[in-house]
């Protein structure tokens, strides 16, 4: 996959934004992978136990997929993605054409404040991105 | 890219009940211990993959660098093509399963024509990737069901692009490993290549 090489301090500063926007408002895990479903980097909390790489993998066909059903409706895409469970949830966006970010959260982190909270990172990270 | 990984994509390819999946379940058995992971499977009702298998696992440091092979399948059936060219997005080697039994021949040379086309689309070539071909299922010659000769599965597929080939046995595991090993070492060097 082409979408140029990050260097090691664009990483950390990658990962310090996850951190602070959204590890510490309490998701238990938020991953950025590309569109073949390779990890470029996963934080967590330290106590989540999740398969990153597997998640990855079907994060990445699951959203290959929602997009070519965008493009049955005549949409250009569906650029996010939100599911739903008892205990946890899962927030999909996309952050361009390559990249995706992933946060897993428990039910105490109402869905409108990290909505909110993901279009931050995603606005610093395009930063960084465009920086190279 | 980050803590010195590279993950490598490898997809096996291949008509639809040609034994791609059960390659992956071999492999998955026979190396419980290195994989870390369990094989994400998602097929439909009648057992046939319908989306991908997905097995990943370590293969230990090359040059300080962990290597973390990524096993992934297609669904071979003809009306999937959407999800096979999803699948080979970002593929870094390919594995050709064909079907050795007579009656798939021409299965197999569409089924490989249409990779051709598929990486075609991501600017990849069929000649460049890093390609190993199967040809499995040759234990059923002896149960008595017709097998084409290897001569002739090799002037069929393998004729222009000559790359390692092996017979193999999916069910039994024989050259799965073999198969394996070999796809592994040619996407090793190649990436190596790429990022030099």
């Amino acid at each position: 996959m082409n979408y140029g090489i990050v260097s090691q301090e664009q990483l950390e500063q990658i990962d310090q934004i996850l951190t602070d926007k959204l590890i510490k408002l309490g998701v238990d895990c938020v991953i950025i992978i590309d569109m073949a479903g390779n990890i470029i980097t996963a934080k967590d909390n330290g106590e989540s136990k999740y398969d990153v790489y597997s998640f990855a993998a079907l994060a990445a066909g699951n959203f290959a997929t929602v997009d070519a059903m965008a493009k049955l409706v005549g949409e250009q895409e569906f650029s996010l993605l939100f599911h739903k469970g008892q205990e946890s949830n899962i927030h999909f966006s996309k952050i361009d054409e390559e990249l995706l970010l992933i946060s897993m959260f428990g039910k105490d982190i109402s869905l409108g404040f990290l909505r909110l909270n993901v279009v931050d990172v995603i606005e610093k990270i395009r930063q960084l991105w465009g920086k190279k | 890219m980050k803590d010195k990984v590279v993950q490598v994509k490898i997809v096996y390819y291949g008509p639809g009940r040609c034994g791609k999946t059960t390659n992956l379940e071999y492999i998955n058995r026979t190396y419980r211990k290195q994989i870390v992971s369990d094989m994400v499977s998602l097929k439909t009702h009648g057992d046939r993959t319908l989306f991908f298998d997905f097995l990943p696992f370590d293969m230990g440091q090359i040059k300080g660098y962990d290597i973390k092979i990524q096993l992934y399948t297609v669904p071979g059936q003809v009306k999937y093509n959407a999800t096979r060219k999803l699948v080979l997005r970002g593929v870094d080697g390919i594995v050709f399963v064909a079907d050795a039994m007579e009656k798939q021949r021409a299965k197999n040379i569409r089924s490989l024509n249409q990779l051709h086309e598929n990486l075609q689309s991501y600017k990849e070539s069929i000649f460049k990737i890093p390609l190993v071909m199967q040809y499995n299922k040759v234990d059923l010659k002896e149960h008595g069901i017709p097998v084409l000769p290897t001569e002739v599965l090799r002037k069929d597929l393998n004729s222009k692009l000559k790359v390692p080939d092996f017979e193999a046995s999916a069910i039994t595991g024989y050259n799965v490993a073999a198969t394996l090993k070999k796809i592994i070492s040619s996407t090793v060097v190649s990436i190596q290549k790429k990022l030099l």
